[in-house]
């Protein structure tokens, strides 16, 4: 039998000694592999199944360290030089408002396109990234209120299974209910149940104007309570806003709240909005504001997401700020999804205690970023209701446990 | 009386439901035996009617424990045949499972039982501003379970998303008689996203939360007469290229439109070859803007006659026709055949004539009904029952139509669901390797096959290794009627 970076090599793939920012997670895999088509991914995944490598697939790598450490970790498998067909990375298909892209292309890519205004409505925090590691993740911004999430938004899917198995679910029509929709399962699966070679989203017109009316709550006796009546107000309005944000400093300051209205006659609807302000100093602008669709805290540093029924939301502020007085939060006040930046030294109390709180309010927490090292007893995901059934898909994807082993949610 | 190997189940049922909720006598099953499909029948070895979770639990737990299928039912109007039941299994009907269990308006959710109609969430909380989405059109009888199984749309789905988008959580009981509930915000798989429009093969929804959505401020509902389809689909394409996502965009042919003037006398306008009903909701000012935008985009391609509906009475006016379009065309043929495929926009002229020749070359009348903004064709196929050889080319070119959305890049159902109806045609949409992939899931779910057998997938495939007991080759791979998977 072949070594297995020998056979890894004689799939014709690039195949390369990991180095030092290859680590997953603290976790070094020994090899890199660069596929360039799905039927390379086949074929490096065929290898690893010979060989029981494990394997993580990676885009940009800006999300690498979300998750638990992987298991182990023998191949990462880098999406950066994957196409379509060898050579183009994005199909676009204005007249259908459809585009098909391959995994490793950047998610900003999608934002725009050259003299057709259309646009891919899924806000990316993180402002780098690919689609594979945006789909991974699940990982949306604000405008989630109005248009979901890329779970909502994806239309096709093309996976490899850790067998190498390639097999596509639903399409390139937004109307299809042929068959079971694997995209669902795929996004926030963390590369636990294949590699996403190709994506088929579903696009939008881009809004001819945009108008970003922010409140501000920091004259508020009781902030909490105030938060959630503006956020009932605006999320009720029939003007319609497409995103209602919050921003908690944790320095002292009170918190922010911005609405976000788009599409034609924005301008009179940004008014009607600004009106539910209700006498508190309130301002509309053309541009966003600088922490619009941004994750509070440092890189590098703790990152956990709240999980909320919306109107619970200035009850587990209320909640979290008492646990954690400097703790960052942001996120989307409308959805009930929130970002918590506690300082790293915190996370061991911060977790449990905040954790207990929300599960009271029926919302849940993840940890999404620690530093290894650092994170010690942690468990990030935290319960989930349906484990022994994601155990049970998991079983039957992955029997062998080598995609991205132990990463997700129960060491899944 | 049901089939011998039902009878110990049917004593466990009695117990756990008691006899009014257990039906054995083969005239009352007879109700059961179809959906809304109505030529695949199947009269079903025992209908319970629980009324609870736990009931649909200890059910699924005797079907379990007695290798007996079941398929569950909602108000039995699906169009795939997604309920037909089996000869040698249970079917379970939700319709006492009818309950709005709360009404959340801060969190825009509310909880109910599977058995609720679909518009009943609707009139719950109109009065409060707000609406269940998703608007199949049964949906008055329709109920929220049943959408659930099919990932139902509907008109306004264009612009508002599927059931699978207005689905927050689901209480599910298990293949294997476990109460599990599924929630889009808990860690791990989206469990609720693979449930959604798995046409009951992963198990029985006992309990719903939907998203409510806010009533929009403005409706404006318009309707267009053009010569032709080809001007009403350029003016669709000139709608949605000017960046406008209208609430619904549906298009009638004239046969289509003759149909309905039979039926509902919906007064279109006279010599009409096509007509287009463009919705729009949202702001009151956006709707005024791009209503203007609309009217101009229609006359500009050809429109010789604008309505414009601005009230209830006006729009129901409208929508008159198109709603009644179905059922409409048994006034001009004694029978048809409902199709339910999806092309991308962009061909839907190149599929519309090519439906023209299929219908000219095997001499069978196609009316076209369609979501225009989507690409989801509703043909009509018209026949005459009474003919020999009819009813099979009717078949023949409504199986040429699936062909050609497939060609095109489309799909073999948009909201209909697969079935029994269209499981064959699976293979043409996907691969073995893709196929084998859903059933993954499938024996995720469901490892010993339980569940709604023998729907969406084409071939009976088994699932490998259960964990736990072997019990030797199973009697369909012996037979050679399916494979081990």
């Amino acid at each position: 039998m072949t070594a297995p970076f020998e056979a890894l090599r004689g799939t014709g793939v690039t195949v390369r000694p990991a180095e030092p920012g290859d680590a997953v997670a603290g976790v070094m895999p020994r090899w890199v592999a660069l596929p360039r088509t799905t039927a390379e991914v086949s074929a490096l995944m065929r290898v690893s199944a010979g060989h029981d490598l494990a394997v993580v697939p990676a885009g940009d790598g800006t999300k690498l360290a979300w998750g638990n450490p992987p298991e182990r970790c023998d191949l990462l498998l880098r999406t950066g030089r994957l196409t379509l067909d060898g050579e183009t990375t994005v199909e676009h298909s204005p007249g259908d408002l459809v585009v098909r892209v391959c995994a490793g292309l950047p998610l900003g890519a999608l934002a725009s396109f050259p003299g057709i205004a259309q646009e891919l409505a899924l806000d990316n925090p993180l402002g780098a990234g690919t689609v594979g590691g945006t789909l991974a993740t699940g990982v949306a911004g604000p405008r989630r209120f109005r248009y979901g999430t890329a779970r909502d938004l994806l239309i096709g899917v093309t996976v490899v299974l850790a067998d190498g198995t390639a097999a596509t679910s639903g399409g390139r029509v937004v109307k299809n209910v042929a068959g079971y929709d694997l995209g669902k399962l795929l996004c926030g699966s963390y590369g636990t149940l294949g590699v996403v070679t190709e994506a088929v989203f579903r696009l939008h017109p881009s809004p001819p104007e945009r108008r970003w009316i922010t409140v501000g709550l920091g004259r508020e006796p009781d902030p909490f309570t105030a938060l959630d009546g503006l956020v009932a107000d605006l999320t009720a309005s029939q003007a319609e806003p497409c995103a209602v944000e919050v921003d908690w400093p944790g320095d002292g300051d009170g918190p922010l709240v911005t609405a976000l209205v788009e599409g034609t006659a924005a301008g009179e609807r940004a008014t009607a909005v600004r009106e539910l302000a209700r006498g508190r100093p309130a301002w509309t602008g053309n541009g966003a504001p600088g922490w619009w669709n941004t994750l509070p805290g440092d890189p590098g540093g703790a990152l956990c997401e709240l999980r909320l029924p919306p109107a619970e939301v200035g009850r587990a502020l209320r909640a979290v700020t008492a646990c954690e007085p400097s703790v960052r939060i942001r996120g989307s006040a409308a959805s009930g999804v929130l970002w918590a930046a506690p300082p790293p030294e915190a996370l061991p109390a911060f977790v449990p205690a905040v954790r207990d709180r929300l599960g009271v309010l029926g919302g849940h927490l993840v940890v999404l970023a620690a530093p290894y090292g650092r994170d010690e007893g942690i468990d990030r995901w935290g319960p989930s209701g349906a484990l022994p059934l994601m155990r049970r898909v998991k079983e039957r994807f992955d029997p062998d446990r080598r995609m991205s082993p132990g990463r997700f949610v129960g060491g899944i | 009386m049901p089939e011998k190997t039902l009878d110990e189940p049917v004593r466990r049922f009695l117990e756990i439901l008691g006899p009014g909720s257990v039906i054995t006598d083969p005239v009352r099953l007879r109700t059961y035996e179809c959906d809304g499909l109505t030529h695949h029948r199947a009269s079903p070895g025992v209908v319970v009617l629980p009324e609870t979770a736990e009931q649909v639990a200890a059910v699924v737990r005797v079907c379990v424990r007695h290798g007996v299928p079941f398929v569950a039912r909602g108000a039995g109007t699906g169009l795939s045949g997604g309920a037909l039941p089996r000869t040698d299994g249970v079917l379970v009907v939700t319709s006492r499972m009818r309950r709005i269990l709360s009404v959340d308006l801060p969190n825009r959710r509310a909880v109910v039982e599977p058995g609720v109609t679909n518009l009943a969430i609707t009139e719950a909380v109109r009065d409060l501003g707000y609406y269940y989405a998703p608007d199949p059109s049964s949906q008055q009888v329709c109920s929220i379970g049943g959408n659930v199984a099919e990932n139902s749309g509907g008109a306004h789905c264009l612009k508002y998303g599927f059931t699978v988008n207005h689905v927050l959580a689901l209480e599910v009981v298990t293949p294997d008689g476990d109460i599990v509930e599924l929630s889009n915000t808990d860690p791990g798989y989206d469990l609720l996203g693979a449930f959604v429009g798995s046409e009951g093969t992963l198990g029985v929804t006992t309990k719903v939360t939907v998203r409510l959505t806010r009533a929009p401020q403005a409706v404006t509902t318009l309707l267009a007469a053009f010569d032709d389809v080809e001007g009403g689909g350029r003016a669709v394409s000139a709608i949605i290229g000017g960046g406008i996502l209208p609430a619904a965009i549906e298009m009638m042919d004239a046969l289509a439109i003759e149909a309905a003037e039979a039926a509902v006398a919906c007064a279109y306008p006279e010599g009409a070859g096509a007509v287009l009903i463009v919705e729009l909701d949202g702001p009151a000012p956006e709707v005024a803007h791009q209503f203007a935008e609309v009217r101009r985009i229609c006359e500009e391609n050809g429109a010789f006659e604008l309505r414009t509906a601005a009230d209830p009475a006006e729009r129901a006016a409208v929508w008159k026709g198109r709603k009644s379009a179905f059922a409409a065309v048994g006034r001009i043929s004694p029978a048809y055949i409902v199709q339910d495929g999806v092309v991308p926009r962009t061909a839907l002229p190149e599929v519309l004539a090519a439906i023209d020749r299929i219908s000219l070359e095997h001499g069978i009348r196609v009316a076209n009904v369609f979501h225009a903004g989507d690409g989801n064709l509703h043909p009509l196929v018209l026949f005459d029952d009474g003919e020999p050889g009819a009813a099979e080319r009717a078949e023949l070119v409504s199986g040429r139509i699936l062909d050609l959305c497939v060609e095109h890049g489309g799909s073999i159902t948009g909201e209909h669901g697969v079935g029994v109806d269209k499981s064959r045609y699976m293979t043409k949409m996907f691969s073995d390797e893709d196929l084998a992939t859903m059933q993954l899931v499938r024996c995720a779910f469901d490892p010993a096959g339980l569940s709604n057998p023998g729907k969406i997938f084409p071939t009976p495939r088994l699932c490998g290794e259960v964990p736990g007991v072997r019990k030797g080759a199973h009697p369909l791979v012996e037979s050679g009627q399916a494979e081990q998977f």
